[in-house]
């Protein structure tokens, strides 16, 4: 397990650097000159040069890309052109929103999805199959923009349980930061329930059929105890690899649900930051986004390897 | 009273007509084997005594099982009665044991459900240690993928007598094992059977493994019993058609024609093949694992050459090499002079003159092509394709024992032994110089196999075939070959003719794989003379 683990870690840093690379490249190769664009159309070219030399964008491209990744490191990720002030703290503030939406809306897709998925299994070709599967077709089918503005109607407009958008922030209280992000997390979480919920019936399906489930059968286990005994945590592994890939995607792909409930998150930073050509917040938060994808499929490859001994054998 | 009473059991599956009036008894301390075709209804029989049977299963009759009546049981009922009154050994030990649970804990399962007095671990230890597995040895912390085949059938033989069940159902226990594994098992198995005084219900398409330890052999048809009686009487005087049919297939013998001529075809010189094993350490030499060691034979044009060996022994790389399908560390393999391996890009020249036969009838054929796509498929090897096609396929069908207006249908319209005919005529059609058959007939049932074992002897007539038939079944073997190579671990440790080999083995592997082969007695009454 040990050896396992490391082996993970060395991809890991591999995957980061070569990531951080292609960040750097892609958007050096952007057309757009962040100062002309801060300074506006009719700057002076001396100005200009002024402010290039400034932002550090007169030096070589191997300088700057060492200079970025090295302040990285240390946890200084520059100053964004726009703004002025550190791109860390911008980044900061916005993953304090951004993190724990990303998180509550995976558990309440877990939440839903699991029950249902197992649910739908055991019934498999009956009314609650049927229910069940139909429901997340229709989840799966739903624009998530439109659900979240049906929430905003029903909750926020008519019953007024929940603000129609904002962020309160945690300084006024981890209730009411938590209840401002109850609804965009339930928009997030219904598509990627219904989703998770499919999956985790055509996997326990596929493990029903296994020989190793009449076995547990012959032994004198209901249906139900071989599901949960020996069903369950054989279903896991095609689980695993869809919630790995929702996590990465909520991190990053709120943005529309963002923009719907006016939340400060990485999302619309990274929206604003390229529309105003801030190159240097793109590049931070890009990379920011890549680190969390490859550490999120880290973190999938050590639990596949808890769940499945054969994984851990084979190093 | 009998321990197990079926009487007029009937079973149908979402209307389809499984079984018919079975009936059968089993005392305790008794051996009883099913025994049938596949489609015979015998692994059905089974599943109904412990009612596990598929979805949509419509039984009627009664099932008396130590005094109950089980198809009259609840769910709940039948769930304490399952793993403590009967327990179930299945055919696939590879797949019958859940793959990320330990060996231990799926034993102490059992126990925990049915035997709340006792230790679980502790009667884990001791029932694993009956079934040869002590502790000490093989670790009960072990996982199903460190454990051979042969492991893993213990283990699930040993979660079905934890709890010390009166009767015991084995089916195909060991069709998945290599003969000396099972010769093994079976010991256990009756061994396991006489101490406890349980009852054991053999299900098995052998009759040759039924005639050594059954005391008396129930005969299926088409899901009905045709026979049953003591094993001595039934297999010396069989009554039914069916059955003598059973017999005579299952001892089946072909008449192979002279060999014309001896020049040799294939030549395989000091064949060395290697595989890297996974790195252990960053920077070192990974480890290799010689499959192929040292192997040398010839095949002349015209011969018919047998090659044994248990799983694991190097018989499917040699194939590959042979075949050309991968490099070889050292040694060299030609067919008529020319290697078969050339590198990255195929000789066609060479692979032309070699096809093969594989295993499976079901996994060997692309399912959304036709027949005659499928079966012309060796042309591409040819620069251009023949003139003649129809007449060739409508030959090689009918050299098949198959009809010319087969050419427009699909694979899933044939049986599994007309599939095996159709890759039969899929290797002929370009008429190779050698033909590989890998496990050909080891799918199909007795009496397939023995009309495809004719077929293969006619066109050895017809075609002056030359072939090299894989096998793990030694008496299939021995009468399709003229000469039989044993390899073991990778070396080829006895080579000579077939029936010298057969009755006086010289290497002690030949020999622990001919006794360990269970032998069908051969009545005066079925014996085919060859």
């Amino acid at each position: 397990m040990l050896r396992y683990t490391l082996k993970r870690l060395l991809s890991l840093m591999i995957s980061l650097a070569i990531a951080s690379l292609v960040i750097f490249a892609v958007i050096e190769v952007a057309p757009g000159d962040p100062a002309s664009f801060m300074l506006g159309i009719n700057a002076q070219e001396d100005t200009l040069a002024a402010l290039r030399a400034e932002l550090g964008l007169d030096q070589s491209k191997l300088q700057r890309y060492l200079g970025w990744v090295a302040g990285m490191l240390q946890g200084d990720f520059g100053t964004s052109y726009q703004y002025r002030t550190p791109v860390a703290q911008m980044i900061g503030d916005r993953l304090w929103v951004s993190l724990p939406l990303a998180i509550y809306a995976l558990t309440l897709s877990t939440l839903i999805a699991f029950p249902a998925g197992i649910y739908a299994a055991a019934r498999r070709g009956k009314a609650g199959d049927i229910g069940v599967m139909g429901a997340t077709q229709i989840g799966v089918a739903i624009p998530n923009f439109w659900f979240a503005m049906m929430l905003v109607l029903v909750f926020a407009i008519n019953l007024r349980w929940f603000s129609a958008g904002g962020f309160a922030g945690w300084d006024k209280g981890t209730f009411a930061a938590l209840k401002s992000l109850t609804l965009p997390a339930i928009a997030l979480a219904l598509p990627q329930a219904a989703i998770l919920a499919r999956v985790m019936r055509s996997a326990l399906l596929d493990v029903m059929g296994e020989d190793f489930m009449r076995t547990a059968r012959a032994k004198g286990l209901t249906r139900a105890q071989a599901l949960r005994r020996h069903g369950l945590r054989n279903a896991m592994i095609p689980v695993l690899t869809i919630l790995g890939l929702q996590l990465s995607f909520l991190l990053a792909g709120g943005i529309i649900i963002e923009q719907v409930f006016y939340l400060p998150g990485l999302g619309r930073l990274i929206f604003q930051s390229i529309s105003a050509r801030d190159l240097i917040v793109v590049e931070s938060v890009t990379m920011l986004l890549v680190f969390a994808v490859i550490v999120v499929n880290f973190l999938v490859d050590l639990a596949y390897a808890a769940v499945d001994p054969r994984l851990r054998a084979r190093t | 009273m009998s321990l197990l009473s079926v009487e007029n059991l009937s079973l149908s599956i979402r209307g389809t007509s499984i079984l018919r009036d079975v009936s059968l008894q089993l005392d305790a301390g008794e051996v009883v084997a099913i025994t049938g075709e596949s489609g015979s209804g015998k692994s059905m029989t089974a599943l109904a005594v412990i009612q596990l049977l598929p979805e949509g299963s419509e039984v009627d009759g009664q099932i008396v099982l130590d005094g109950d009546d089980v198809t009259a049981m609840n769910e709940a009922a039948l769930c304490r009665l399952r793993g403590d009154v009967v327990s179930m050994v299945f055919q696939e030990p590879m797949t019958a044991l859940n793959p990320v649970q330990t060996i231990g804990a799926q034993v102490a399962e059992t126990v925990r459900l049915h035997r709340p007095d006792l230790d679980p671990v502790k009667r884990a230890s001791e029932v694993l240690t009956r079934v040869g597995l002590a502790p000490d040895l093989i670790p009960m912390s072990r996982y199903p993928h460190e454990l051979s085949g042969g492991q893993r059938q213990r283990v699930v033989i040993a979660i079905a007598i934890a709890c010390g069940p009166k009767l015991l159902i084995a089916d195909e226990p060991t069709t998945a094992l290599d003969v000396t594994t099972q010769a093994q098992i079976l010991d256990l198995l009756v061994q396991l059977a006489g101490e406890d005084g349980m009852g054991l219900m053999m299900i098995t398409h052998d009759l040759a493994v039924v005639a050594q330890m059954a005391q008396r052999i129930i005969v299926m048809q088409n899901g009905e019993v045709v026979e049953a009686g003591n094993t001595s009487t039934l297999l010396a005087n069989p009554q039914h058609p069916y059955t003598r049919a059973l017999f005579a297939a299952s001892n089946h013998q072909v008449t192979l024609p002279e060999i014309a001529q001896t020049t040799p075809l294939l030549r395989v010189k000091n064949v060395v093949r290697d595989y890297v094993l996974p790195r252990t350490r960053l920077f070192q030499r990974p480890a290799t694992h010689r499959a192929v060691d040292h192997v040398s034979f010839d095949i002349a044009r015209g011969e018919r050459v047998g090659l044994v060996g248990e799983s694991g022994c190097g018989k499917s790389t040699l194939t590959r090499a042979i075949l050309g399908l991968e490099a070889v560390q050292s040694g060299s393999i030609t067919l008529d002079g020319a290697p078969v391996f050339s590198g990255g890009t195929p000789d066609l020249s060479v692979r032309r003159r070699m096809q093969v036969v594989f295993q499976d009838p079901y996994g060997s054929f692309n399912p959304r092509h036709r027949v005659a796509r499928l079966i012309t498929e060796p042309f591409h090897l040819l620069e251009t394709r023949p003139d003649n096609t129809d007449e060739r396929i409508a030959v090689a069908l009918t050299a098949v024992g198959l009809s010319p207006d087969d050419a427009e249908k699909y694979p899933h319209q044939f049986s599994g032994g007309q599939r095996q005919r159709l890759a039969i005529a899929r290797a002929l059609i370009i008429r190779p110089d050698l033909i590989v058959f890998d496990e050909a007939v080891s799918a199909l049932d007795v009496s397939v196999r023995a009309q495809i074992l004719d077929l293969i002897a006619e066109l050895c007539v017809q075609y002056d075939l030359t072939y090299l038939f894989i096998s793990h079944d030694l008496s299939v073997v021995r009468t399709i070959t003229d000469r039989v190579l044993v390899m073991q671990a990778g070396q080829i440790v006895e080579q000579g003719a077939t029936e010298a080999v057969f009755t006086a083995p010289t290497h002690p592997y030949t020999r622990t794989l001919i006794d360990a082969a269970p032998i069908l007695p051969v009545s005066p009454k079925t014996k085919v003379m060859p």
